[in-house]
């Protein structure tokens, strides 16, 4: 379908698009602004990355969060995949309703139910609260969103690719390492992106179960918007959309750029 | 499937255990001691509640437990008050995010196939970047001497600012900015799916553009309006950060109120009550949506 | 009158391989009274049959008729609920498919997607641990079998339809199975280009000397490749027999109108006279006289009468005196095509008979038109009597 768009189509896009990207894009402009207000353009300057890189609390907190997102994710991937597996390969075992139940309501709880459980759960336990807890919580929340996106793929999976590999001799387990993994393994990628991200962005969850020693980026971040607008944070803010932007930039073209070959060759 | 899963032989039993235990443990144990302690009574320690569960004694357990707090709710009318005014925000803000939502959806689907994937990862892109980042971006923009009343004044559409900052309206212009992703995906998928032969037969048959639309393309985008509004308004109810950062004083929220209970007050016990209120609201819509959700996915195989 | 039937090729085809018809061959697969249920529904019911070694048997059936399970449980996907598979002599149960020297090329063709096209045929290969050199050599005497040498590195998604079926084919064939298992091997490919891959498979099987079990819903396919072709019908086997058998001596109702098209009256035996049938229907006043001496059937018995399009005859006018079996009717549609001319002839009783015609010379003076009266006969051998 080439049909060109209409005026009124095109004018939604744009709007859209623009209704997005453009409180991002002033963000990231009056990161380089010389002024302290962060609402009034002074010119250009590079002055709040040099002070937010000597900013010792800043760069503390995103040292920690760094961390707790990657713990968290790993776990995250590694559960979720397996929940995934079961939901999809399992049939109907016992409990499975509730088990399907324990993975969507994570996702549509509002946070500050999940971090407010979580930390009662912690104090009950014992647990002193802190890094640990804030990994363990953050696990939790984001296994459910891999086991979505893993479960997804292996929903439209081809059974018969297993078969194939069993017919031609390979065991349950070659099958799985040589034919299953390499073929939803984007999925669990995306996965543990999306784990990754979850993390990172946190701040409900984080503010509940956090304790000395373990304050999050979000959480110093919010701290400081509290108090007022500051370029800092223009700057921090800046630094990850840029991260971020390259991540799945990259990831669009390269997977553009396999579409593109096969297209090639299909012709 | 009714074949031997070669999975069952891999680990039997294990493999679905594992993360079943860890919900159990860390989801579903933790929402058994809310339930818990909204029972119980406050007290002034570290931490801030009583236990009313003693394992020697059972019947001081049941005994121990009552309403209190859940009165407390009732008769205070704040809570009442901030349950209402939460599901109104959320509903409004979600009819919004339909308006909005709608007609990018829409071209995003009727644009030409190769441009669709980009226009995609256009929409999902703002999800990766942080919602706290997000928000704080329209605090700037929002504000009396912010970004917006400066353009607005420099065009000479407005002699004084606008004061959006800190009331509903800049709530409203939050939560549909944050959750837009969430209601355009839906809808475009189930728009793109959508044959475009049948608003050509509609036309063909008499059916002019606008009835084509209404009876045609509505109707069959319905699951995608549904599963869009579900996921837009479920959190909206519970949301702290955009009524925290962009509302008013006066815009009363019971995701804020649990907040300021819990940190604020540091009423534990009361907290949990207004967690327990807060869950009783969305059973409803969150066990519709998760029936929306398992049947698309299962529709997908 | 019954003289042609001494001769045993039914149909057109003489045939020499006929180990089925030695009563002392033993069969190379045997299934014994399998049954198979999932959950209420039966799907292989009380089934039993015998594939020789180096046979080309096709399991025909419409869809849901079992066929497919039949060939899962040889593969060893499924487990039969009752009775037993053996190979060679050997009881399949409770050997995984892993084990089974057993391959099979799927409907889909599940070509691993990651994998180039040598990396797909070798993937057998190398789950036996043969050595590199050996694996390198029987990929590229596969590739050549199927004329693909110049696409060893492709992608799956790089190749064709066509091109797919045979890499599909040449990593199924890779490990020499005692038995190739094909699930509607040709149906995802245009109908020329079954054609020419119909022959294909045939000649690869006569060359590799191996057993070929096919699935398939398409007759023609069935009847152009098989030695012998099993019609199926819910969950179990009516009909085991040669292309030829099936198609001119169908033993119920269901086969002859599954395979190739036919027009059935219903009618009552009246008696037998010189060992031929005589039938009487409602579609003429007289009775029918059939040849098919095979049939034991009692007077006043209700039976079908089964008679080929193309070995019906048709002309203009009323028949004359004396004319055997002969129905008239009135022309209620042609279509030409090509080959064959179909006449669709509305009888008096309101029935509608097909009748073909085959288009030996290029043109007709004064053809049958529509709405002519026209008289339709068949050779009391040209039709079968199907018992109720």
């Amino acid at each position: 379908m080439n049909r060109r768009l209409s005026l009124f189509n095109v004018t939604s896009l744009v709007l859209g698009f623009a209704f997005l990207y453009l409180p991002i894009l002033l963000l990231m402009v009056y990161s380089f602004n010389a002024s302290r207000l962060v609402t009034v353009w002074g010119g250009f300057s590079t002055q709040w990355y040099s002070a937010l890189f000597r900013n010792e609390p800043l760069m503390e907190a995103a040292w920690v969060t760094l961390r707790i997102a990657l713990l968290s994710a790993s776990a995250a991937t590694i559960l979720g995949t397996l929940a995934a597996i079961a939901l999809t390969r399992y049939g109907r075992f016992t409990g499975r309703t509730l088990f399907t139940g324990m993975i969507y309501a994570p996702m549509v709880m509002p946070e500050v139910i999940t971090g407010l459980s979580l930390l009662l759960f912690f104090v009950a336990i014992g647990l002193d609260r802190g890094f640990w807890t804030i990994t363990l919580a953050h696990t939790t929340l984001t296994m459910c969103f891999v086991t979505v996106v893993v479960q997804a793929r292996l929903l439209t999976f081809d059974r018969s690719l297993e078969e194939a590999a069993m017919d031609l001799g390979a065991p349950p387990l070659r099958t799985f390492f040589s034919v299953t993994l390499p073929l939803i393994a984007p999925s669990i990628v995306a996965g543990f992106l999306l784990a990754f991200t979850l993390s990172l962005d946190d701040l409900v969850i984080a503010s509940f179960n956090t304790g000395p020693g373990a304050t999050t980026l979000p959480i110093r971040i919010y701290s400081q918007v509290r108090l007022g607008l500051s370029p800092e944070v223009n700057a921090a803010s800046t630094i990850l959309i840029g991260i971020v932007a390259v991540g799945v930039l990259t990831a669009t073209l390269l997977s553009k750029r396999s579409l593109l070959r096969s297209d090639r060759t299909a012709g | 499937m009714a074949g031997p899963s070669f999975l069952k032989r891999l680990g039997p039993g294990l493999v679905p255990f594992v993360p079943y235990l860890w919900l159990a443990v860390f989801f579903l144990l933790p929402f058994l001691i809310v339930f818990k302690i909204s029972l119980s009574d406050p007290a002034v320690a570290q931490p801030p509640y009583r236990p009313v569960f003693e394992w020697s004694d059972i019947a001081a357990f049941f005994s121990g437990l009552d309403l209190e707090n859940f009165a407390t709710l009732i008769d205070d009318s704040l809570y009442l008050d901030a349950t209402l005014s939460s599901l109104r925000i959320a509903a409004i803000s979600t009819a919004l995010l339909l308006l909005v939502g709608f007609p990018i959806a829409y071209a995003m689907a009727r644009a030409p196939q190769k441009h669709r994937p980009l226009l995609v990862a256009l929409v999902i892109m703002p999800f990766w970047t942080s919602f706290l980042i997000r928000i704080y971006a329209w605090v700037a923009i929002l504000k009396p001497e912010g970004l917006l009343n400066q353009a607005l004044m420099g065009l000479g559409l407005i002699g004084d600012p606008l004061n959006i900052l800190n009331t509903e309206t800049a709530v409203y212009i939050g939560i549909v900015y944050a959750y837009l992703p969430f209601m355009v995906l839906p809808l475009y998928a189930s728009l793109e799916k959508q044959d475009h032969s049948l608003i050509e037969a509609a036309l063909d048959l008499g059916s002019p553009p606008w009835r084509a639309f209404w009876t045609i393309t509505v109707p069959l985008a319905m699951p995608g309006i549904v599963a869009g509004s579900l996921l837009c308004f479920i959190p909206a109810v519970g949301e702290f950060v955009i009524p925290d950062l962009l509302g008013g004083s006066e815009t009363l929220m019971i995701g804020k109120q649990l907040w300021s209970e819990f940190f604020s007050n540091r009423d534990w016990p009361l907290a949990s009550s207004v967690a327990i209120l807060l869950l009783l609201i969305l059973v409803v819509p969150i066990v519709i949506y998760r029936d929306v959700e398992s049947r698309q996915l299962e529709g997908r195989r | 009158m019954s003289s042609f039937r001494q001769n045993p090729s039914v149909g057109a085809v003489r045939r020499t391989f006929a180990p089925w018809a030695d009563p002392s061959a033993t069969p190379l697969i045997r299934v014994e009274q399998v049954t198979k249920r999932f959950g209420d529904a039966v799907a292989v019911d009380h089934l039993s049959v015998d594939i020789h070694d180096r046979e080309f048997f096709c399991l025909l059936g419409p869809s849901g008729c079992g066929k497919t399970t039949l060939m899962r449980m040889i593969a060893g996907f499924e487990q039969p609920t009752a009775g037993r598979i053996t190979l060679a002599g050997r009881d399949l149960a409770g050997v995984p498919p892993y084990r089974r020297p057993v391959n099979m090329m799927f409907q889909s063709y599940a070509l691993f997607p990651h994998m180039s096209v040598e990396k797909n045929i070798a993937f057998g290969l190398r789950q036996d641990g043969l050595p590199k050199d050996e694996i390198a050599a029987r990929v590229s005497e596969m590739l050549r079998l199927v004329q693909l040498e110049s696409l060893a590195r492709r992608r799956p998604d790089q190749l064709s339809g066509g091109q797919k079926q045979r890499v599909a084919l040449a990593r199924a064939l890779a490990k020499r199975p005692k038995v190739l298992l094909l699930d509607e091997p040709l149906g995802a490919l245009d109908k020329k280009l079954r054609e020419e891959t119909q022959f294909e498979l045939m000649d690869i099987q006569h060359e590799l000397g191996m057993t070929f079990i096919v699935v398939t819903h398409d007759q023609e396919e069935a009847m152009t490749m098989a030695d012998r072709i099993a019609v199926m019908d819910h969950g179990r086997i009516v009909q085991v027999a040669t292309p030829g058998e099936i198609y001119e001596q169908p033993k119920t109702r269901f086969i002859a109108e599954f395979v190739g098209d036919v027009n059935i009256i219903e009618g009552k035996v009246m008696g037998q006279e010189g060992g031929l049938w005589r039938v009487a229907t409602a579609s003429a006043e007289a009775p029918f006289t059939i040849d098919d001496p095979d049939e034991v059937l009692e007077k006043g018995q209700g039976v079908a009468i089964a008679i080929r399009p193309e070995k019906m005859t048709i002309r203009r006018g009323a028949p004359e005196p004396g004319t055997m079996n002969a129905l008239t009717g009135e022309v209620w549609d042609i279509g030409y095509l090509g080959d064959w001319t179909v006449y669709r002839v509305k009888l008096a009783s309101g029935e509608i008979m097909r009748i073909s015609r085959a288009n030996a010379s290029r043109f007709v003076e004064n053809p049958i038109d529509w709405d002519e009266q026209v008289t339709i006969t068949f050779a009391p051998d040209a039709a079968v009597i199907l018992a109720e």
